[in-house]
């Protein structure tokens, strides 16, 4: 299995904290990676380097071999790295499935055609898909403000997901959204993810969570890695120094 | 917005007939209004998008004067000829101008079209052994597709080529507003950073809106100046733009028949203030503004389309 | 005297008059985030009382300095009467809004006011040279200056200082700071945003009036000097950077100074020179010289 994410002494401050202090860590192709950590450890901005939001002061990260250190989100992207957020970042005034064409015809770089009409049938289609994968079919034609939490973080998701990417970042897939639909929204995820051959990283709280779905746990403190390795044994054994932080 | 579908082309016929039964001030009123509206429309398109332009009166007067100068110095009439010269202008002035402006937001990018445009008004006013200064130049009766007009025919006939030019614009935007483009816009407005992240590229897509925003602007002012007769630096001034922001903002970014719908309201509205109130119109144009913004939100088309979509959901 | 030096002086007259006319809309848009397109109808409402005023107070055959001292006073009262009417009846209403509806309400209030001032005041000029001529003027270096200009520059700084000590000396002034800092995290604390903001409005109106009251004596006071102000005011602030005081001020000195040197050497530019100097100064700060906080969104 080849490495997908590698990155090498990731280092950033904010003012005289260190954020992300040397972080050094390889991700393989298909792995379905937890990341966890006590607040401030580290981990919104491990994916804000990842993805091209911040700079990192050291260090260098390499995607599928390519070094893609300090691009432009936009650029990232392009290369195959998907982005989902803690807060759902939507375009709340469209309908469900016009958030979704929008990704699409972004994915497609057909964005600034003016020619043709954004809702053309293979595109529709193609909107529909998605959207039956993730259980929102039926709101297709809501404004997205509509949705409920859980929705949201699917739909904020989904829109990641219609990139197509190799590699897909999320950042607290589950918060925010009911007990009671956390399993269900994890499970369509896992089997998308499962379907489309796209390796994840996700940052979560929930230990039940992590625990169910990661087949790896990254624990973080103070902007370190501190753990390493399956769920049973960083959880089990590294887990009061880590959650408790 | 679908639900008016056969409305714009029934609107066109309507205003198409009425041009000769109507009387001459009205005619003249309605040209202004549609032609104004037009600008209007590109004000409104980068509104979609948050972005207010305070400075479209750099488009409208550039195209007016492309098209004043073409007839004094080269005595080129043709109505054609001449609304593809002031657009041509308008959308060089936009292109230009628009590597600068597009890259901004909100409150800056207002100022910079504002002080693009008033740079504009100061070399009007300033070169006018070219451009007449303040006193600005006369603009004679131009010929339509050769033939010639008679003077008393001529607001008549600038009036079709200005419907004319409204039914192509209104084509071209529609395109534009359901294409990918004209979505980005609105997903820009909702959440730039998001549209980056789908790898979308931002920049380009205010760009290019913008510089279709010009053309339009464009295409008014040399209607404008075609159909008033004379044109003046006035037509760069910042309070001119200020004028279509309102007029923006009265019509609403619902659909893309509302800068035309709110064009001609205000038009007779200030023609009708101005003639009864000729020392407060300003005044009355000023509080009706307020009151639209206190009191209706999403300018006078909205108030429309919730009542239409109540009946089609 | 050399060129250089009529350039700077030139140019310290011009900057002392663009600070005066600008620092109130920093000011106002610092603290309650609203750029105010009728900043300009204050500055004429300044103008045109303090003609009135001054008017007034000759006719009276008093104590012929005191015009000057009229001036202020002339701020003081439309900055007291217009102020807080303004904010309580218009602002008020919309600061939950867009900033680009709030842009576009002051400019409504702007056409308002154009048509009141010609309304209460008639559409013919007034002249309040009084205060100008009394000063007389003096030889510097072989070239002739109204002391009245000097007067403007003393003025300028005397304000700026004030406002500065203000701002971060007194009482009212930390509040403010607060309040230009983080509006929400200010009302946890407890202070009443509702009043800061009338009060910050009320004196952003009356430096804008004060500005005018002093510009009254040096120019006929006719309709539409307001239109000339808001633009200048405009890219003096956002030069500045939007919020700033002393961005104000270094903003009013760069375009005081750059045309008054256009004036002298290239005398062609100088309608340009506002604006060329804005497009550089954007080019290199896309927020101005002293930008206002940013704030994450993710």
């Amino acid at each position: 299995m080849r490495p997908i994410l590698e990155a090498t002494n990731l280092t950033l401050h904010f003012g005289s904290i260190a954020a992300v202090d040397g972080v050094t860590v390889t991700v393989s192709e298909g792995e379905l990676v937890g990341i966890i950590g006590p607040n401030g450890a580290g981990k919104t901005t491990f994916l804000n380097l990842v993805t091209g939001y911040l700079r990192p002061e050291a260090g260098r990260i390499h995607f599928l071999g390519r070094d893609i250190t300090g691009l432009h989100p936009d650029r990232i992207t392009a290369l195959g790295v998907g982005r989902s957020f803690q807060v759902p970042q939507l375009f709340l005034s469209l309908p469900v499935l016009d958030n979704v064409m929008i990704a699409l015809a972004c994915a497609g770089r057909r964005s600034l055609d003016v020619l043709h009409p954004l809702a053309e049938p293979s595109r529709r289609d193609a909107a529909h898909r998605i959207l039956a994968q993730f259980g929102l079919d039926r709101d297709a034609h809501r404004p997205a403000s509509e949705l409920p939490e859980g929705g949201r973080k699917l739909l904020d998701i989904a829109l990641a997901y219609a990139l197509r990417p190799r590699l897909l970042l999320m950042d607290e897939p589950t918060s925010g959204v009911s007990a009671l639909e956390k399993f269900a929204v994890m499970d369509t995820l896992v089997q998308v993810l499962q379907e489309g051959g796209v390796t994840a990283m996700f940052v979560e709280h929930d230990m039940d969570v992590v625990r169910r779905y990661a087949r790896r746990v990254l624990a973080m403190n103070g902007g370190r890695i501190v753990a390493d390795g399956p769920p049973e044994q960083v959880l089990g054994a590294a887990a009061p120094q880590v959650v408790g932080g | 917005m679908t639900a008016g579908r056969w409305a714009g082309p029934l609107a066109f016929l309507v205003l198409a007939l009425l041009g000769r039964t109507l009387p001459g001030w009205l005619v003249f009123v309605l040209t202004l209004a549609l032609a104004k509206g037009l600008v209007v429309m590109g004000v409104m398109l980068l509104m979609r998008v948050g972005l207010v332009s305070f400075g479209h009166g750099l488009f409208f007067a550039g195209a007016a004067y492309a098209a004043g100068f073409a007839m004094k110095l080269w005595g080129m009439r043709e109505a054609a000829l001449l609304v593809a010269i002031g657009v041509l202008a308008a959308v060089v002035l936009g292109g230009v101008s628009g590597l600068l402006a597009a890259r901004y937001r909100e409150i800056f990018f207002a100022m910079l079209t504002l002080a693009f445009s008033m740079v504009l008004y100061g070399v009007l006013i300033k070169a006018y052994a070219v451009t007449g200064g303040s006193d600005g130049l006369r603009v004679p009766v131009p010929t339509i597709l050769g033939l010639q007009v008679r003077p008393e025919q001529g607001r008549l006939a600038v009036y079709y080529v200005t419907l004319l030019s409204v039914a192509v614009a209104v084509a071209v935007v529609l395109r534009y507003w359901n294409a990918p483009l004209g979505y980005l816009m609105q997903a820009i407005r909702d959440n730039e950073v998001r549209v980056a992240y789908l790898g979308g590229p931002v920049s380009r897509a205010v760009y290019f809106t913008y510089v279709l925003s010009s053309a339009l602007g464009g295409l008014g002012g040399v209607l404008v100046a075609l159909s008033v007769g004379h044109i003046d630096p006035n037509l760069a001034y910042w309070t001119t733009s200020g004028e279509f922001v309102f007029v923006a903002l009265l019509g609403g970014t619902g659909g893309v028949h509302a800068p035309l719908a709110g064009a001609v309201v205000y038009e007779l509205l200030k023609s009708y203030a101005f003639k009864y109130t000729p020392y407060a119109w300003q005044l009355l144009m000023g509080t009706a503004m307020l009151a639209v913004i206190l009191l209706l939100p999403g300018g006078l088309w909205a108030p429309l389309q919730r009542a239409v979509r109540r009946q089609h959901p | 005297m050399a060129t250089v030096t009529i350039i700077a002086l030139d140019g310290l007259i011009f900057a002392s008059w663009l600070f005066l006319v600008s620092a109130g809309l920093t000011l106002v848009y610092g603290v309650l985030r609203v750029l105010n397109i009728a900043h300009g109808s204050l500055y004429a409402l300044g103008a045109y009382t303090a003609a009135t005023l001054v008017i007034a107070y000759s006719h009276r055959g008093l104590w012929p300095p005191g015009t000057l001292a009229v001036l202020p006073l002339a701020a003081v009262v439309v900055g007291a009467a217009v102020g807080p009417l303004v904010e309580r009846g218009i602002l008020q209403r919309i600061y939950a809004r867009e900033q680009i509806l709030q842009l576009l309400a002051t400019f409504a209030l702007f056409l308002i006011l154009e048509d009141a001032v010609k309304l209460i005041w008639g559409p013919s000029p007034y002249y309040a040279y009084r205060p100008y001529a009394l000063l007389g003027q003096v030889r510097l270096g072989g070239v002739v200056y109204p002391v009245y200009s000097f007067l403007l520059v003393l003025v300028a700084l005397s304000a700026g200082a004030l406002l500065w000590l203000f701002v971060t000396r007194s009482r009212f002034g930390r509040l403010v700071q607060a309040v230009i800092h983080d509006p929400e995290i200010s009302t946890t604390l407890g202070i009443n945003l509702s009043r800061v903001y009338v009060l910050t409005f009320s004196l952003g109106a009356a430096l804008a009036a004060l500005g005018g009251a002093f510009t009254a004596p040096m120019i006929s006071v006719v309709p539409g000097i307001a239109v000339e102000v808001i633009v200048v005011a405009f890219a003096v602030v956002v030069i500045g950077g939007l919020g700033s005081l002393p961005g104000a001020a270094v903003g009013a000195l760069l375009i005081g100074l750059v045309r008054a040197a256009a004036i002298h050497l290239v005398p062609v530019l100088e309608l340009f020179t506002i604006y060329v100097v804005m497009a550089v100064v954007l080019l290199a700060r896309p927020h101005g010289l002293f930008p206002p906080p940013e704030v994450r969104r993710i």
